[in-house]
């Protein structure tokens, strides 16, 4: 195993408010790492910094580094538009943009200067493979794709990051909308893809992480509680706190 | 006894509930009723003398001797329409473009500081754009570009101006309607500020920004004093932007102090002529921004 993200010392400030305290955690490659806690421990917030898609919000400041494939993203030079596309991101609600379904995952590369015919259209199918979508929109390409149902959308954000080609997907809560037969379908997804990509999965459901994660990481009001195995982190957690937070005690 | 005082007491109150019912029913129906009619009245005025000398000739005949009894409109039509085209092309990119940067790149306090003086344009009365395009613009043109600079140019440029803030409103508060999701969303596809506004901020506002355009364009086609001054007002065809044009509005408002008889019908038929052209324009404006609220659910 390698180190693909090394965070060292992180900390992140909203306005006067320090919403990450001084982080220390690694990502390995193509390995799932699950992020649990309850709401405002800075689980979304760290997954947006990796990247930098906090740059978006004012007033937000940063200390420590974050190196991905051993750089610092946050040095001045680094090419931010490239980065999110090397780091891609599903949100927890799914956004499909108002287009049809293949305009949604075309738009990634038609953006990084891809406009031949045959080339997007190969993108478009292996995409939508990936993300376990291609059967049920196979035959309506050409379709809204606001009308796809709540699942089939979430799988078509996941589709339209992996036509980027990344290296990591960030997926922050994936499924908080979604019934079971959806969540089954993404998580199944997700397994396969750890192939390929590494991936960082932040959820509310800690069932889910005991399911698909290989490793899981406890936040707590900003800070990392601890990290491990995920299977060593349900059921022989070092920390009282992340005992309390799996029982149910709070959160 | 107690139970009839109770009775006596609600039926009070019925009876007010039912008198105020009625007064505010009479208050919304008198505003109907004005809009009421004026259509007829206009259309009882001006609709029998288009039939009397036929609607082809009165809409498409180009000689306008209202004295002599030849009513032909298609110069002011046509001169509506240049004008009217021309304001869109110089009031749309501009306003489209300054709503991009008001809502994308622009920080809270300059948005806070611009936009209301861009909503102030909107009451500066349109004699004063008028006076501004007499005293500078036909000048201007004149000098520069040849021509009696009392023109088709002349009139777009300051009704151009004149629609930026209907424009530049409507368009703003539509891409602020936008959810953050949408640039997120786009954002996180790795697209830049400039690539995030082209492809998904512009075609998700723009129902929001038709119905601004269309709107501005009720606005020009329906604007009198300030055209009156600065587009010279001949009746007849424009051949170029630098020549002289004559709309309906100008043409109603600039005959009607000595029209009589036959003329003055005359003058009621442009009256409908304009109202059935921006009747057109508001339907389409407003079918646009009920789609646009339908394709949010």
């Amino acid at each position: 195993m390698t180190t693909a993200i090394r965070v060292r010392g992180f900390s992140h400030y909203f306005g006067g408010e320090r919403t990450l305290r001084g982080l220390d955690l690694d990502v390995e490659r193509n390995e799932i790492l699950g992020i649990i806690g309850p709401a405002r421990s800075g689980k979304s917030t760290f997954l947006c910094a990796l990247n930098r898609l906090n740059d978006l919000i004012r007033g937000s400041r940063i200390e420590g580094t974050i190196s991905v494939d051993g750089r610092n993203i946050y040095d001045p030079d680094v090419d931010v538009v490239e980065l999110r596309r090397k780091l891609g991101m599903v949100f927890a609600t799914p956004v499909p943009l108002p287009r049809s379904i293949y305009e949604n995952i075309a738009f990634g590369p038609r953006l990084a200067g891809s406009h031949d015919r045959a080339g997007l259209d190969a993108t478009v199918k292996d995409s939508l493979e990936k993300g376990g979508l291609w059967a049920e929109v196979r035959d309506r390409l050409d379709s809204s794709a606001l009308k796809l149902s709540g699942g089939q959308q979430q799988r078509l954000c996941l589709a339209r990051i992996l036509a980027l080609k990344p290296d990591f997907i960030l997926l922050d809560e994936p499924t908080s909308g979604l019934d079971p037969i959806s969540t089954m379908k993404i998580e199944d997804s997700l397994r396969k893809l750890k192939k390929e990509y590494t991936i960082v999965l932040v959820t509310n459901n800690t069932k889910q992480a005991a399911r698909v994660a290989d490793r899981t990481a406890f936040f707590l009001n900003g800070e990392l509680v601890e990290v491990g195995p995920t299977a060593r982190i349900f059921t022989a957690p070092a920390d009282s706190r992340t005992d309390d937070y799996l029982r149910g005690k709070f959160g | 006894m107690k139970s009839d005082m109770k009775g006596r007491g609600r039926n009070k109150l019925e009876r007010t509930d039912r008198l105020v019912r009625l007064s505010l029913l009479v208050v919304a129906f008198s505003a109907v009723s004005t809009l009421a009619v004026i259509t007829i009245f206009m259309f009882e005025q001006g609709a029998p003398i288009m039939f009397k000398y036929g609607l082809r000739s009165f809409l498409a005949g180009s000689d306008w001797y209202p004295t002599e009894k030849i009513f032909g409109l298609w110069p002011m039509i046509v001169g509506s329409l240049y004008v009217t085209l021309g304001a869109m092309v110089i009031g749309v990119p501009f306003g489209l473009a300054c709503a991009v940067v008001l809502t994308e790149f622009s920080s809270r306090p300059v948005r806070r500081v611009i936009k209301p003086v861009i909503e102030l344009l909107a009451g500066i009365p349109s004699v004063v754009y008028g006076f501004i395009g007499v005293v500078i613009l036909v000048p201007f043109i004149r000098e520069n570009l040849g021509g009696p600079g009392l023109s088709v140019l002349a009139a777009s440029i300051i009704l151009g101006i004149m629609i930026l803030p209907t424009i530049i409103s409507i368009s703003v508060d539509s891409i602020q309607a936008i959810p953050l999701s949408y640039r997120e969303g786009s954002v996180a596809l790795g697209a830049t500020k400039w690539q995030t506004v082209k492809m998904v901020l512009l075609p998700a506002a723009r129902s929001g920004i038709i119905a601004s355009v269309i709107l501005g364009m009720g606005r020009a086609i329906g604007e009198t004093m300030a055209v009156i001054m600065i587009a010279g007002n001949a009746a007849s065809v424009p051949r170029s932007v630098l020549d002289p044009v004559r709309t309906l509005t100008s043409n109603i408002a600039l005959e009607m102090g000595y029209a009589s008889g036959e003329h003055r019908q005359a003058l009621f038929a442009t009256g409908v002529i304009l109202f059935i052209i921006i009747m057109i324009l508001n339907t389409v404006a407003n079918v646009t921004s009920s789609r646009m609220k339908g394709s949010k659910g």
